[in-house]
């Protein structure tokens, strides 16, 4: 196959969104791509969720697994690695994203590696990590056939769990054909797949390193537990001799009983699956005697902010996060502007409160408001984060003159901020002020001028809204309800 | 979220919202009219101004509290505080006591929060409220706010109060639960995107074949109402409550 060039995909433009979505909301295409999926993937979930209590059961014990762990962290992390280590994996630590990369060039450098093969991984993704392996001669070829699309396209994912949701068929096809040698055009499917496993296998094969992600770390066991649909994960840390695993420090669990709960919430939230086609548990290296598996597994433990994040107790619930992008599916905002709006790598409501504190408000500060705060999100988490909540917060770090908790917090002071606060105040804590002024408001009717900064943009695609002439209040009076 | 149903009270107080004291004033005489037909005394404080929602949504958290503190203060005494806007009773009920987590008045707050009930959901519980419908035949459409279903836990009760007026025919959306766009200040700072999704509103509506969209939340109306003027649609755009209280005797 062609090798793709990796692409670094971080995020060039600060406070971007609005530009993005303004893109995203002007192709047609993109949209219908995204209304269709995300209609398709809210429906199997609800199927999967029939039984309400069954869900209120099972999404509580998932939540507390969560809460447990992260209550726990600093002590599970360091279990984590004595288990891993009597199980032969290597656990290295790193604080920064150019930590955590150096570690992996290191491992890579030293096994002689040029080639690597990975697994779907969001915080390899949150590295740049092909970029940098890519920077320093060795070549990662993605295996998931979602990412191995948008590889071939030079493009981030655009959804956690499905990163190439935003394409058709058609769009595939045509990517399929000019990338992969010998590919003729065709929107058959099972053609499509086929040729994109020929040009994987000779990958798998020849990879003399497999990377992947982790979606629970059992402190209790040492256990990796990584779930996949199509065995390329499985493939990947099994076939080459050196197995890199990178995941986020907050992906631990304290006991494998936690697992069973997670592992039937976190598919059937992201896809409606009942369960992933596979689901691989990692307790080390080859053991003699044994006929497959890595000669070497290392685990990479990356920080990137979230020991910050860890060490406020409101935001700490960000961290519960099992990756599923259930939020995603059923945020009416990402179902209209698609993935790569946000700028950074995790999308939609998780990334909203995810991204500003990993990176900073200073730079990711106009997430939190990506959002109506309708709550959608929140209403299927399956591990009950109450993002629109964090939302809230975050807006109000963003704007607190003593903000510490959040990098970059009180980076959007403003005058305009202040004399908004001060006259809302005024004006909503003093009856008779209040009283006042809605009786002006009553002389204008709707005559207010539409330059008004505010109204100009509410009344793009809607009327001028106009204050009664009599406030309920008069009018409340009048009636006599008014009596105490 | 289910909560318990308190017996039917002699009075209650009524809470307006900003919205519907400035721009909808009938929707709040129809909301109390609803109530005191169920022979409850109703008392319109006039020292209540707003919520507080709006602050909060801004992170203005301090701001938020000082109007909070205002609102509490206004409806001493311990009777139900009914609302005409999910969005609001969500702040006052759900938010209230998060806002005052730690605080000296925290005890205050919790008090006054476990008072507040969004109307429909009053009328239905409480109230045991059924009508007799007194209208021509009509096809409406209801959409369901998304604070009064997440927030106060209204699931049904306006939809099961319009299907007990015989000559309604409520009508089924393709996305009832979905957000309209509005979210305060969201539709300002985002107005691209909330367009969109105010414009899928309405195309839902108009698609759904009734004739009138009702709403608990002026919120919503404003910017759907907006929309359907703006567009020149002809479905018209009022308050559940409005509906009610000419239909159903
Ligand atoms: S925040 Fe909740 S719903 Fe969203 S991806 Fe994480 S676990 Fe899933």
């Amino acid at each position: 196959m062609n090798a793709p060039l990796p692409q670094d995909t971080a995020a060039t433009a600060p406070l971007a969104f609005t530009g993005k979505a303004r893109v995203a909301l002007n192709d047609p295409r993109l949209r219908a791509n995204f209304r269709r999926a995300m209609d398709g993937l809210m429906s199997k979930r609800a199927a999967q969720f029939a039984d309400a209590d069954e869900w209120r059961t099972l999404r509580a014990r998932g939540a507390e697994a969560r809460a447990r762990a992260l209550a726990k962290l600093p002590d599970l992390l360091e279990r984590l690695e004595r288990r891993c280590a009597e199980n032969a994996i290597t656990v290295h630590w790193a604080e920064t994203t150019g930590q955590a990369n150096a570690i992996v060039l290191d491992l890579l450098t030293a096994a002689g590696a040029k080639t690597v093969i990975k697994g779907k991984s969001m915080v390899s993704e949150e590295m740049h990590l092909n970029a940098h392996l890519a920077a320093h001669g060795i070549t990662a070829i993605e295996s998931d056939l979602g990412e191995y699309i948008i590889q071939l396209a030079g493009e981030a994912p655009s959804h956690i769990v499905m990163p190439c949701i935003h394409k058709n068929k058609a769009e595939i096809a045509a990517l399929f054909a000019e990338h992969i040698p010998g590919q003729p055009y065709t929107e058959n499917v099972d053609d499509l797949t086929g040729a994109a496993r020929n040009a994987l296998r000779g990958a798998f094969a020849a990879a003399d390193a497999g990377i992947s992600g982790v979606n629970f770390a059992v402190a209790e066991t040492g256990t990796l537990v990584l779930i996949e649909n199509e065995g390329n994960g499985r493939l990947s840390t099994t076939l080459p001799p050196l197995h890199i695993a990178v995941t986020g420090i907050e992906k631990v669990l304290e006991f494998l009983d936690d697992v069973p709960p997670l592992l039937s919430l976190l598919p059937r939230s992201a896809t409606g699956q009942p369960i992933t086609t596979y689901v691989n548990m990692i307790s080390g290296p080859r053991r003699p005697g044994e006929k497959d598996g890595p000669q070497a597994v290392h685990l990479v433990l990356l920080d990137n902010g979230r020991s910050r994040v860890y060490d406020d107790p409101q935001l700490r619930d960000t961290l519960r996060c099992i990756r599923c992008a259930a939020c995603l599916n059923h945020c009416p905002v990402y179902t209209r502007v698609g993935g790569h709006s946000y700028s950074f790598t995790y999308p939609g409501p998780i990334g909203k409160i995810l991204s500003p504190q990993l990176e900073g408000l200073d730079c990711a500060g106009d997430q939190p408001h990506a959002s109506s705060l309708c709550g959608a999100c929140a209403e299927v988490c399956p591990v009950e984060i109450p993002i629109p909540d964090l939302l809230v917060r975050l807006r109000g770090e963003a704007i607190s003159p003593t903000s510490r908790a959040v990098k970059g917090g009180g980076s959007a002071r403003s005058l305009g901020d202040r004399l908004g606060r001060r006259l809302s105040t005024a004006i909503l804590g003093q009856p008779r002020l209040y009283g006042l002024i809605s009786r002006l408001a009553g002389r204008i009717g709707d005559r207010l001028p539409s330059w008004l900064p505010g109204l100009n943009r509410w009344t793009r695609v809607r009327s001028k809204p106009a204050f009664a002439r009599r406030s309920l209040h008069a009018l409340a009076r009048e009636r006599g309800y008014a009596d105490e | 979220m289910s909560r318990d149903v308190p017996e039917k009270p002699a009075s209650v107080y009524f809470f307006a919202t900003c919205l519907v004291d400035l721009f909808y004033p009938e929707a709040g005489l129809a909301g109390m009219t609803l109530l005191e037909r169920q022979g409850i005394r109703v008392i319109f404080p006039p020292g209540q101004t707003c919520c507080g929602q709006p602050m909060r949504n801004n992170g203005w958290l301090d701001e938020a509290r000082a109007i909070a503190r205002q609102q509490i203060k206004t409806f001493p005494k311990p009777i139900p505080i009914v609302v005409p806007s999910g969005s609001c009773a969500g702040m006052m009920h759900r938010h209230y006591p998060e806002l005052f987590a730690g605080q000296p008045d925290e005890a205050e707050a919790r008090a006054f929060a476990a008072r507040v009930y969004e109307l429909t959901w009053f009328l239905v519980h409480v109230c045991k409220l059924s009508l007799t419908d007194g209208g021509p035949p009509v096809t409406v459409a209801f959409h369901a706010s998304c604070h009064s279903q997440r927030e106060m836990g209204v699931r049904g009760e306006p939809e099961s109060l319009l299907a007990g007026l015989s000559n309604v025919t409520l009508a089924k959306l393709e996305r009832p639960n979905e957000c309209c766009g509005f979210g305060g200040a969201f539709s300002v700072r985002q107005p691209e995107i909330s367009a969109a999704m105010v414009a899928d509103k309405i195309d839902d509506l108009s698609k759904s074949g009734a004739s009138e969209v009702l709403s608990g939340d002026c919120g919503c109306l404003m910017n759907i109402k907006g929309a359907l003027e703006k567009a020149g649609r002809p479905q018209k755009a009022r308050h559940i409550a409005e509906f009610l209280v000419e239909r159903g005797r």
